[in-house]
């Protein structure tokens, strides 16, 4: 089936394969591009929306998404430079500013992208500039193998995904603007749904939102 | 080939030939036309219909009654065209239903034209100018708008009689790569928003071998104000399916869609009946015109919601979807409608299509600038004296569309600002009012074409108050998808909204700034990367208001609540009048012991009935900003 091809990400020269997106083809050669949403299964039609995986592409004026953008034969990258540096902090910041943030007793503390994210381009995790948007969304304990904490979910849409591939579909993005979350059809609390209790929501999800228990 | 373009031709020559003589029987007896789009009902056009029909009855005079769409001089609605043999033309504005009935006494049955009444007159004539004669009428060119308002939208023969249908019967025996070199030919570009080329998409649509294709014509217009897209399909309903039949044979494709939103239901039914007659006479539907060519057109009804009207998004909710941007490329042109090929064009821009097949692409470069042919149509909008829609060639200057085509600034007073492009327009002073109208110039003044929407602002328009209130649309409006756009805006507005109370801080102005910037470069659509124009251009041209309330709590319009204070100057009230008082919902202003009103600022909430209820002659209410200027004037006066 697919072909190699060559390219150059940040000065290094990778092999990829014909078609992956570029962010796939840095990630498997070791080249960090932060990132949240994207799902490498679901790669063709990418959901697009974190907004942190910007790069530059030599000839193109114009920083891209790595995770909508093909790899070409000798193409060009660069995940860091002032402006994608900025650009990407920008897009972090205002993902905190909406997160809730209490690593110090959050489960997921230490397997948390946004952790990650700031460790890696060095962003503190708290913005200064920005308003805490705080919503104070219920959580919802219904189900003893899982919680849900909406105020800290980021909106990447991959618990969605997840459930609706390996699970029994019950959640859904639904709402507009600030006020769009993850949520239940009728947003009855999961343990009122059809859950299977499978975890997969929780596997995937970067931000602590979905945690799986023990029980 | 040859033998099927004759029967087409024969075909249609038929249609023409029946629609010559409906149109040309109707000058037999006196013609009176209702203009009666949504915009002529609001102003109770149905009502003028029936004191007419009564009149006529009741007089037992022989005319010919029928509703119309609009003419784009709202301002003056309900509008009234009457014809009547031997007799130009004459157009009736702001008729009332005591005019409608003298119109049918003193013209119809008599033979006094009213002409103190006229608006205008529809053709050269030696008593009544006609609109060109006026400013107005010299800027206006009509091409899309030419036969809105003088037509029956719903009778099909109508616009057969003027032209209609006839790219149509010429395109048919043309091959679609043909039409589509035309329409690349000609320059047009497309009307929605951004203005890209419309030969090329359809030539990238042409290009896919596949035998499904789709053409869709994207008609949600959500912008607030706005109402061009549903002025052409109640006016002229067939003038677009016209359009859209002619994308669908350049590119291949025969099923098309009308997506209209679901407030429009005037317009529903008028593409309705449209469809319906179109197919009827074998414009539409299983081979058309004896060709085999066929095309059904079906109309969907969108939900509503400001961002269904992106392409991708629309395409989402029409496939059942939430309506939710995607990221482009593919774009639909390539992969679309249930990812099959698929052309999505506005409704003006399928409106010229009929015209650029019928008198050629050089025709349509005649007029508008090189680079943005052909005309704009503009719902003018805010505090000029002639409100409405209104068809200009491109390049035409804001000036003129503000004077001219506006008339000016309402009430005498000062020009402060154009808000051009909807709500992710920008807004541009007075300095740029020679900017000329096309898709580059207004891009590069920071502002943009949009679908045509023009709001004119005046000194009384607080420039930070008019950011908060299109951002305020905007964020609401975001699907929420994409970090940028769902908590950027909503960043922004939290911002906007400190300043416009009063608690704003300097370095707010650069924080919002580069929130503004990330926003543009950072969104997924076309909506977040709009979003911040409003925010951009009023911090370039009136930076100093944002500063203003920021550092003197002070509102220079006088618009922003928490920074104004209503104050009774005492040397101007009247002291025996008690009109403030009797106005105030809240029982703030008392008499004091000379009897001069004072507002109790403790108590008052703003809502401007003192100003309004003071009689003229004195004048004595006034707004103060910032508020504590109220305190400075009371201890003034002991
Ligand atoms: C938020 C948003 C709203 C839009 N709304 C409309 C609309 O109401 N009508 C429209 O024709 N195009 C709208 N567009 C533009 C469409 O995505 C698309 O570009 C257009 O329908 C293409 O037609 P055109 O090439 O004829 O301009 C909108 C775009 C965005 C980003
Ligand atoms: S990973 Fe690319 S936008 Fe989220």
């Amino acid at each position: 089936m697919g072909k190699k091809i060559n390219l150059t990400i940040d000065g290094k020269k990778i092999q990829a394969m014909e078609g992956d997106k570029i962010l796939w083809a840095a990630l498997e050669n070791d080249i960090y591009i932060p990132h949240l949403c994207a799902m490498k299964e679901q790669q063709q039609s990418p959901f697009a929306g974190c907004r942190l995986c910007f790069i530059e592409i030599e000839g193109k004026p114009r920083p891209v998404a790595a995770c909508t953008e093909p790899a070409l034969e000798g193409m060009v990258v660069n995940t860091r430079s002032e402006s994608i540096d900025r650009l990407v902090e920008a897009g972090f910041n205002l993902i905190m500013s909406n997160h809730h943030i209490d690593c110090k007793i959050c489960a997921a503390s230490g397997a948390c992208e946004l952790q990650k994210i700031a460790k890696e381009r060095k962003i503190r995790l708290k913005p200064k500039k920005l308003v805490q948007l705080d919503r104070n969304l219920p959580k919802d304990h219904s189900k003893d193998c899982i919680i849900y904490d909406p105020n800290k979910c980021v909106l990447c849409g991959r618990c969605v995904t997840a459930c609706r591939t390996e699970g029994t579909a019950v959640l859904g993005l639904a709402y507009r603007g600030f006020e769009r979350m993850v949520t239940t059809f009728g947003d009855i609390p999961l343990g009122e749904t059809d859950c299977s209790g499978c975890g997969s929501c929780a596997n995937v999800c970067p931000a602590g939102a979905l945690i799986e228990t023990d029980n | 080939m040859s033998n099927k373009s004759t029967a087409a031709a024969t075909a249609f020559e038929q249609l023409k030939q029946k629609a010559a003589g409906t149109w040309n029987t109707l000058r037999d007896k006196p013609l009176i036309m209702v203009g009666a789009a949504t915009c002529g009902r609001a102003a109770g056009a149905q009502d003028i219909t029936k004191v007419i029909r009564d009149e006529l009855a009741s007089r037992q005079i022989e005319a010919t009654v029928i509703e119309v769409g609009c003419m784009g001089h709202c301002y003056a609605e309900p509008l009234v065209l009457i014809q009547k043999p031997d007799n130009p033309t004459i157009c009736y504005g702001y008729v009332s239903e005591g005019l409608a009935s003298m119109l049918v006494r003193e013209f119809i049955a008599g033979d006094d034209p009213c002409i103190e009444f006229a608006l205008a007159a529809m053709e050269v004539n030696d008593f009544i100018p006609t609109f060109e004669d006026f400013p107005r009428g010299m800027v206006e060119k009509k091409v899309v708008m030419q036969h809105c308002g003088i037509i029956d939208p719903e009778n099909i023969d109508h616009y057969i009689a003027n032209g209609g249908y006839e790219a149509l019967a010429k395109a048919i025996d043309k091959s679609g790569e043909e039409v589509v070199s035309e329409i690349k030919t000609s320059g047009l570009r497309g009307r929605g928003g951004a203005g890209f080329p419309t030969g090329v998409k359809w030539e990238t649509c042409r290009q896919f071998k596949e035998d499904v294709k789709y053409v869709i014509c994207n008609a949600d217009e959500g912008d607030p104000g706005a109402f061009m897209d549903r002025t052409l399909l109640e006016s002229n309903p067939h003038q677009v399916l016209e359009g859209l039949a002619l994308a669908a044979h350049a590119v291949g494709a025969s099923k098309g869609y009308l997506y209209i939103r679901a407030e429009y239901p005037l317009a529903v039914e008028r593409i309705k009946k449209a469809i319906n007659q179109a197919e009827e006479s074998g414009l539409l539907g299983e081979s058309i015109l004896g060709t085999d060519f066929n095309l059904t057109l079906e109309i969907f009804q969108g939900s509503g919601a400001f961002v269904c009207g992106e392409e991708t998004a629309l395409i989402a909710s029409m496939e059942g979807e939430p309506g939710i941007p995607r990221h482009r490329p593919p774009f639909p042109a390539e992969a679309g409608l249930w990812g099959k090929p698929t052309v999505i064009n506005n409704v003006k821009t399928l409106s010229y299509i009929p015209h650029i097949i019928r008198k050629g692409a050089d025709w349509f470069r005649e007029t508008g600038t090189p680079d943005s042919p052909g005309t704009a149509v503009f719902a003018l909008a805010g505090k000029v004296i002639n409100t409405g829609l209104v068809e200009v060639p491109m390049g035409v200057t804001l000036s003129q569309l503000v004077y001219d085509v506006g008339s000016g600034i309402d009430g005498g007073k000062q020009f402060k600002a154009v808000q051009i492009g909807g709500p992710s327009g920008g807004c541009l002073p007075e300095s740029f009012l020679e900017t000329a109208i096309d898709f580059d110039s207004l891009n590069q003044a920071g502002a943009m074409m949009g679908s045509g929407g023009m709001v004119v602002m005046d000194e009384d328009d607080c420039m930070v108050e008019i950011a908060r209130y299109f951002l305020d649309f905007t964020q609401n409006e975001s699907c929420g998808k994409c970090t940028f756009c769902r908590l950027g805006t909503k960043q922004m507005l939290e911002i906007l909204e400190r300043i416009t109370k009063g608690e704003g801080a300097l370095e707010d102005i650069d924080t919002l700034l580069n929130l503004a910037k990330n926003v543009k470069t950072g969104s997924l659509c076309n909506l977040g990367k709009t979003a911040p124009n409003p925010v951009l251009s009023t911090l370039k041209h009136f930076r100093n208001e944002y500063e203003a309330h920021i550092t003197e709590g002070r509102c220079p319009s006088l618009m922003c609540l928490n920074l104004i204070a209503y104050y009774i100057l005492p040397d101007k009230c009247e002291r025996s009048c008690d009109a403030c008082i009797g106005s105030c919902p809240v029982e703030s202003i008392f008499s004091n012991e000379d009897r001069i009103k004072v507002v109790d600022q403790e108590k008052c909430v703003k809502c401007k009935s003192c100003m309004d209820a003071c009689p003229p002659q004195y004048s004595a209410v006034v707004k103060l900003s910032p508020p504590e200027l109220v305190q400075e004037k009371e201890n003034d006066n002991g």
